[in-house]
């Protein structure tokens, strides 16, 4: 299970190197385009996705402990967790749909060459107009969130389908006979797509907003 | 007789409820944390490297921010996945994917600062 998270760390991490590139050459459309990012449901998921992950370290205790009642519990709730956290995931997305923020076919700069347009972010930080060339690059910021947030989500899709399977298998006193392996190594993949958010929230939400 | 048994209990030995909800705490703090520390302008740090144009600019904001992500990570990976008590085989495993992933970030980098000196 171990090596397959180390193939997944060279997956993410080469999303995480062009994040880097791509920040240092569009600094500032970089900056600007995270300010239409909000860090009230950034930190909401944060939260979520972090108390998911202790309540599937709860579920791999209650299998070790053969409590079945306890970790169907526990693995409803990260089952609850997870897609609260997709949901908060598609209201910001929804939100960028609307502000024509979707790279690609549904794509606006109008936010970044006239700030002013959008009042509620701009009277936060009273942005810049940015040249059209730079405003352009935005559309690099947006895509490499949709890119950096979506692969997450999939992730995440594919752990709550799991979770699916697991609760019933769990259902039927599968994992409470001392055979927990499978619950231990699905709990080691819900916490490698956890630390990776952990890394996602601070790059794409917080390190330009004073 | 009871060693076999004793082994397999090493391998998986079971963290306790009490460990888990400390490191719970600690990532929620750690997260208000970075995002305090987000609102307020941390300065920067200018870094010469040879004569007085070249060299960068360190913002501060950037590295408490990854820092402390570094942190709940280490937390998360010794505790929920029970690295700190697993076998020196996972350490090692653990360790080397984290070696190669700096290792190829560093080169790649290296590879990008020194193909046009001083144009970062």
């Amino acid at each position: 299970m171990w090596l397959f998270l180390l193939t997944e760390v060279m997956f993410f991490g080469g999303l995480f190197m062009s994040y880097l590139l791509m920040r240092n050459w569009y600094y500032p459309a970089f900056v600007e385009g995270s300010h239409q990012l909000s860090i009230f449901w950034g930190t909401a998921n944060t939260t979520v996705l972090i108390i998911s992950s202790f309540t599937m370290a709860m579920s791999v205790w209650s299998a070790q402990m053969r409590r079945q009642g306890l970790l169907l519990l526990f693995l409803g709730l990260t089952f609850v967790l997870g897609i609260c956290f997709l949901g908060i995931k598609g209201i910001e997305w929804h939100e960028k749909w609307e502000k024509f923020h979707v790279p690609g076919f549904h794509y606006s700069e109008q936010a970044f060459l006239n700030p002013a347009s959008d009042p509620e972010v701009y009277k936060e930080y009273h942005d810049k107009p940015l040249s059209p060339d730079m405003a352009q690059k935005t559309e690099e910021y947006f895509f490499l969130y949709f890119a950096m947030t979506g692969m997450h989500a999939l992730h995440m899709v594919i752990g709550v389908g799991l979770l699916i399977y697991i609760f019933i298998r769990a259902r039927t006193g599968a994992y409470t006979n001392g055979h927990y392996t499978y619950v231990e190594n699905f709990g080691l993949y819900w916490h490698f797509v956890d630390i990776i958010w952990i890394f996602l929230f601070p790059l794409l939400y917080l390190i330009s907003r004073y | 007789m009871s060693e076999p048994n004793a082994n397999h209990d090493q391998e998986h030995h079971i963290v306790s409820p009490k460990i888990y909800l400390a490191i719970l705490l600690s990532l929620l703090f750690f997260t208000g944390l970075t995002v305090l520390a987000s609102y307020s302008d941390l300065g920067q740090t200018r870094v010469a490297i040879g004569s007085l144009d070249t060299g960068f600019t360190l913002y501060w904001n950037p590295v408490v921010a990854i820092a402390i992500a570094c942190t709940k990570m280490t937390l998360v990976v010794l505790f929920f996945m029970h690295i700190k008590y697993s076998t020196k085989l996972t350490k090692l495993t653990v360790l080397s994917g984290l070696f190669i992933f700096l290792t190829l970030i560093s080169m790649t980098l290296s590879d990008y600062v020194s193909r046009a000196w001083g144009r970062w």
